[in-house]
C-alpha cells in the first residue's frame, strides 16, 4: 500500500509503485487538472510540486513520493503564490486552449517561490521546459511579472 | 432610454430564430412557431426544420435570468465561445456575467457552418477561420429577437408602452414608473408571445461590449484545472485503450502474442484493429487506466506482415516532386502571356522551394471516447468536424446519424487536426470499441494516443515543391510569374483535377503582375493521408510568394516595403495593413546594434488569408556562429470589425509562435517509417525563442473576418527575408534549423 499526501489529503494506492504520479492523479485519484502532453519530461504539462519543487509527474513513480507533500493545480489557489499567479493569468487573459496552463502555473509557482523579482532571463530559464503550442508565452511572461509585483506589494 | 433604431434590419426566417437544446432543460429559448418553448419541444420541432445551409444562432434565457448562448463551434483556444457570448450579450444588453456558453450537439439540420458549406463542405464544423464571420449577423439577430420579445413581455406585464422601456446590464427599466426587473422575470410572459417578423440589430455606434474588453468565458476554468477535455473523461465501466500501430506504415498484423500483456494487472482486453482507409489500426490494449494500457501495449509481441507496408522515404518523395516540377501541370489560373525572354534591363528569378511534412502536434494528443450501445453510439470528444464525424460513425455502424450523439468538449489545441476529412482518429476509436464489444466489453472506451502515436499517425500538412519563374521588366514591374506547385491535395479531388487550397495565395497572387500562370501536380497516389493545418495552403505558398517578392525588390534596387506597397495598388487593405506594420516597426530606421559579432536586420511580409490581412515585421539577430534569434515581431491586422480586440491580439501572437516553429520542424520517412516521435525530435517553439510581439489592429467598420489562422502565414517569410538582408541569399528549403551556414 502506498501512502500519499496530495493537496494536504491522505490518499492510498495499492497498484504498481512504478506507475507515474501523473496517471495516478488523473486516472485513479480523479484529479484531471494535471495534464498529459508527452510522457517523457519534454513538455511540462504534467508539472506538480513535490515538497515545493516542480517535478514532471509523468516521470515520477508514484512509489517514489510517499510521505512527501504533493501539490497539484487543484490546490494552487490555496497557495499565496498560486493564487496570485491565477489572478494574473486571468488579468492577462493568458490561456487559449488552456491545456498546458496547469503545468505553466505550477512551474511558475516554483519560480516565484525562489525568486521574488524574476528577470526575463530568469523566466526563460524556469519556463522553457513548458511547451505551449498556442504560444501564449508573451502573456505567461507578463502574468509572471504581474504576479510577482502583486506579491511584493 | 429606448434603443435607437438603426437602418440595419433583417427579415428573419422561422429557422433563424429556432433555438434551444439540452435534454430536460427547464430553460426557455426563442423557439419555433413564434413562441418560447421548452427545449424538448424545440428539439422535436427542430427535427422538421430542414436546411443544411443556414445555421441557427441559439439563445436561451432561464427564469433566473441566465442567458445561454449555444455554440455550434469548437472552442480549441481560438476564443470563439467568447466571441459568440460578446455578440449575444451586446445585442441583448445583458451583463457579461449572466451569459454562459454551451456547446451544441452535432446536428446538421440546425448547425451546418455556412462558410464551410459555401466552399463545398456542408458540415457542422469549425474551420476556415469562419465562426465570427458567420455569427456576426446570425447571433446578433437571434439576440435582438430575444430582446424584443423580453421587452414586449415587460410592456405587457407592467401595462406600459414598450417604447418607454430601456435595458441595461440585463435589467429592464421603465423610467416613468420607476419599475425595474431582470430578464428572468419576463420569461413566462415571453413564452406566450409571437416572434417578431423583423428585428433590428444595433448600429456599431451603439455597441457597449463588442469592440471592448469582454473577459474570455473559458479562462477561469483554464487556470484552475477544472476545464474538461476529452483526455479527462472518465465514465462508469470505461476502459482506456492504447494501440500499437505498425512501425512500418500500413503493415498488418500477422499474429500477436498477448500473453505478457494480459498478465499485467488491470489489462482487460487485447483486440486486433483492422486498418481503415485513413487510420492504421493494429493491436489495442484495453485496461483500467492509461498507464496500464500503455504497459500492456508495450508488452505485446506482434509479428507484423510488412508485405503491404510502405517502403517510401521522404528523399524519394522530394526527388519525385522535383522531377514533376519540371513538367507542365494542370492549370489553376492563367492570365496574360508569360514572358519567355527576360526583357532588356530586366531580371529573372528562378527558384525551387521545398517544404516538409508537418505534424500538428496539438498539446492534447488525439483521443476520443466512444460508447457503443444497443440503440446507437455516444461520443465524447473535442469535435472540430462534428457532423462529418457523426456521419462517418453512422456509416461505419450502419445506423442513422441521429443515433450518434456527440458530447462536445474543449480541445487542447487542434490546429486543424481534429477536423480530419476522413474522421481518422474517431473511426479508429470506434473500431477499437467495436472489437472490445465483440469480446464482451459493454462500457465506453477511451482511446488515448500517446505523444509518439500522435506524431506518427499521419495526417500531416503535405510536403510540397514549388517552382517559380518571375520575370522583371527594366522598370521594376513584374512582367510575368509562373508558379508550379507539387504535392498532395488537402482534400481528395477527382483524377486530373486541381486543388484550390494547394495554390491559395499563388492563384490569387496579390502583387501587380503582367501575366500569371499557376499550375500543379497532385501526387495523391501515395499512401500517406494528409490534411489541413492552421492556415492551410498559405503555410507553404506564403514562404514562396513573400520571399520572391522580397528578392525582386532587391534585384530592382527598391525598398522591400515600398516595392510591396507599390505593387499592391489593387489591394488597398493590404497596403494599409502593410503600412501600419511598417510604421509601428520603425521600418527604414536603424536597428539598435546587437552584441559583439551579432548582425541585425528586419524582414517584412504580408498575406491576406480567410478574408483577413496580416502584415508582420520581424527583427532578427544573426549570431557569429550562424544561429539566429527572432527578437521582436510587429504585427498589423485588418480583420474587419474587431469583436474582441484582445482575442485578435492573442491569435496573432499565437499564430506568430506557431509559424516560427516551422523554421525547425519536419516529419520525415525512412523506408516507410516515420522518423520523429516526440518533442525531442519534433521541436516546437518554447518560451526562450518567443519574440516580443506587438499587435496593431487596423480600425475597420467592415463585417468581421476570422483571426485563428491568418497570423501564421507572414512570419516565416518575414524571418527569411530578414535573414536574406544579412546573408544576401534566400532560404528555399525548410526547415532552416537552428542555424545557417555563413561560409
Ligand atoms: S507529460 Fe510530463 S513533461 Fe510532458
Ligand atoms: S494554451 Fe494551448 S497549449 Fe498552452
Amino acid at each position: 500500500m502506498i501512502d500519499l499526501t496530495i493537496n494536504g489529503r491522505a490518499v492510498q494506492f495499492d497498484g504498481d509503485p512504478e506507475m507515474p504520479l501523473l496517471w495516478f492523479l488523473r486516472d485513479e485519484a480523479g484529479m484531471t487538472g494535471t495534464k498529459f502532453g508527452c510522457g517523457i519530461a519534454m513538455c511540462g504539462a504534467c508539472t506538480v510540486q513535490v515538497d515545493g519543487e516542480p517535478v514532471r509527474s509523468c516521470q515520477t513513480p508514484v512509489g517514489s513520493v510517499t510521505g512527501q507533500d504533493i501539490t497539484t493545480i487543484e490546490a494552487a489557489e490555496q497557495d499565496r503564490i498560486g493564487a496570485a499567479l491565477q489572478a494574473a493569468w486571468v488579468e492577462n487573459q493568458v490561456p487559449q486552449c488552456g491545456y498546458c496552463q496547469s503545468g505553466q502555473i505550477m512551474q511558475a509557482m516554483a519560480l516565484l517561490a525562489e525568486t521574488i523579482e524574476p528577470t526575463d532571463a530568469d523566466i526563460d530559464a524556469a519556463m522553457s521546459g513548458n511547451i505551449c503550442r498556442c504560444a501564449t508565452y508573451s502573456r505567461i511572461r507578463a502574468a509572471i511579472h504581474r504576479a510577482a509585483e502583486t506579491l511584493r506589494a | 432610454m429606448t434603443r435607437h433604431h438603426s437602418s440595419t434590419s433583417f427579415a428573419l426566417s422561422r429557422r433563424q430564430l429556432l433555438a434551444g437544446i439540452g435534454a430536460g432543460s427547464f430553460a426557455l429559448a426563442v423557439g419555433t412557431g413564434g413562441r418560447l418553448a421548452l427545449a424538448q419541444e424545440l428539439a422535436d420541432k427542430a427535427a422538421d426544420a430542414a436546411s443544411l445551409f443556414e445555421p441557427n444562432a441559439f439563445i436561451r434565457i432561464d427564469t433566473d435570468g441566465q442567458v445561454t448562448v449555444v455554440s455550434s463551434y469548437l472552442e480549441m483556444g481560438q476564443g470563439t465561445f467568447t466571441g459568440l457570448a460578446t455578440l449575444a450579450a451586446d445585442e441583448l444588453d445583458a451583463d457579461p456575467a449572466q451569459v454562459r456558453v454551451e456547446a451544441a450537439p452535432a446536428d446538421a439540420s440546425r448547425y451546418t457552418n455556412p462558410f464551410l458549406a459555401s466552399i463545398g463542405f456542408a458540415v457542422q464544423g469549425t474551420g476556415g477561420s469562419s465562426a465570427m464571420a458567420g455569427a456576426w449577423n446570425q447571433m446578433r439577430q437571434a439576440a435582438a429577437g430575444a430582446r424584443a420579445m423580453l421587452l414586449s413581455a415587460a410592456a405587457r406585464d407592467w401595462d406600459v408602452d414598450a417604447a418607454e422601456l430601456s435595458v441595461e446590464a440585463g435589467r429592464i427599466r421603465h423610467a416613468a414608473s420607476g419599475r425595474e426587473d431582470g430578464f428572468g422575470a419576463f420569461v413566462a410572459t415571453a413564452t406566450t408571445l409571437t416572434v417578431p417578423r423583423q428585428v433590428t440589430v444595433k448600429d456599431p455606434s451603439e455597441f457597449r461590449l463588442i469592440g471592448g474588453h469582454f473577459p474570455r468565458v473559458d479562462v477561469p476554468a483554464k487556470v484552475n484545472g477544472s476545464a474538461i477535455y476529452t483526455q479527462d473523461i472518465k465514465l462508469d465501466n470505461m476502459l482506456v485503450a492504447v494501440i500499437a500501430h505498425p512501425p512500418r506504415l500500413w503493415s498488418t498484423v500477422r499474429s500477436v502474442d498477448a500473453a505478457a500483456a494480459l498478465e499485467i494487472p488491470g489489462v482487460q482486453y487485447v483486440v486486433e484493429v483492422p486498418a481503415g482507409a485513413a487510420y492504421q489500426g493494429g493491436v489495442a490494449v484495453l485496461a483500467r487506466n492509461t498507464w496500464v494500457a500503455a504497459q500492456g501495449r508495450d508488452a505485446l509481441d506482434i509479428d507484423w506482415d510488412e508485405s503491404l507496408g510502405l517502403t517510401t522515404s521522404t528523399a524519394q518523395i522530394f526527388e519525385r516532386y522535383r522531377a514533376l516540377a519540371e513538367q507542365p501541370g494542370n492549370v489553376s489560373v492563367e492570365k496574360g502571356t508569360i514572358l519567355d525572354k527576360v526583357p532588356e534591363g530586366g531580371h529573372v528569378i528562378e527558384a525551387t522551394f521545398e517544404q516538409p511534412f508537418l505534424a500538428h502536434a496539438a498539446m492534447e494528443p488525439m483521443n476520443c471516447v466512444v460508447h457503443i450501445r444497443e440503440d446507437g453510439v455516444e461520443v465524447w470528444n473535442g469535435e472540430q468536424w462534428h457532423t462529418a464525424d457523426q456521419g462517418a460513425i453512422a456509416a461505419a455502424m450502419g445506423i442513422e446519424p441521429g443515433q450518434v450523439t456527440i458530447n462536445q468538449l474543449y480541445a487542447g489545441g487542434s490546429f486543424g487536426r481534429r477536423a480530419n476529412p476522413f474522421s481518422d482518429y474517431v473511426l479508429e476509436a470506434l473500431a477499437i470499441a467495436r472489437a472490445a464489444r465483440e469480446q464482451g466489453h459493454t462500457g465506453p472506451v477511451k482511446m488515448v494516443w500517446l505523444r509518439e502515436d500522435d506524431t506518427q499517425a499521419l495526417q500531416y500538412r503535405p510536403a510540397t515543391v514549388h517552382k517559380v519563374r518571375l520575370v522583371l521588366r527594366s522598370d521594376g514591374e513584374i512582367g510575368s510569374l509562373q508558379w508550379r506547385a507539387v504535392g498532395q491535395s488537402f482534400f481528395p479531388v477527382p483524377e486530373g483535377g486541381t486543388d484550390a487550397l494547394l495554390v491559395e495565395g499563388a492563384s490569387d497572387f496579390a502583387y501587380r503582375t503582367g501575366a500569371l500562370l499557376v499550375d500543379q501536380h497532385l501526387a495523391n497516389d501515395q499512401r500517406l493521408p494528409v490534411q489541413w493545418m492552421r492556415s492551410v495552403g498559405h503555410t507553404h505558398t506564403n514562404v514562396v510568394g513573400e520571399t520572391i517578392i522580397d528578392e525582386a525588390a532587391r534585384l530592382v534596387g527598391r525598398d522591400a516595403y515600398e516595392y510591396r506597397y507599390d505593387l499592391l495598388s489593387d489591394h488597398p487593405r493590404q497596403q494599409a495593413t502593410l503600412k501600419l506594420a511598417a510604421d509601428k516597426a520603425g521600418w527604414g530606421t536603424p536597428l539598435a546594434p546587437g552584441a559583439d559579432g551579432d548582425r541585425r536586420a528586419r524582414g517584412i511580409a504580408v498575406r491576406e488569408s480567410f478574408g483577413t490581412v496580416v502584415a508582420q515585421v520581424a527583427e532578427l539577430t544573426l549570431h557569429a556562429d550562424g544561429s539566429y534569434t527572432v527578437d521582436r515581431v510587429v504585427c498589423a491586422v485588418d480583420c474587419g470589425y474587431a469583436i474582441n480586440p484582445d482575442i485578435v491580439k492573442a491569435q496573432m501572437e499565437g499564430g506568430i509562435g506557431f509559424g516560427l516553429s516551422f523554421l525547425r520542424q519536419e516529419i520525415t520517412l525512412e523506408d516507410g517509417q516515420i522518423q520523429q516521435s516526440n518533442f525531442h525530435d519534433y521541436p516546437v517553439l518554447r518560451m526562450n525563442a518567443m519574440p516580443v510581439t506587438e499587435v496593431h489592429i487596423v480600425p475597420s467598420g467592415e463585417a468581421p473576418t476570422g483571426v485563428g489562422e491568418p497570423g501564421v502565414p507572414p512570419i516565416g517569410p518575414a524571418v527569411l527575408n530578414a535573414l536574406a538582408a544579412l546573408i544576401g541569399s534566400y532560404a528555399r528549403t525548410l526547415p532552416l534549423g537552428d542555424s545557417v551556414s555563413l561560409t
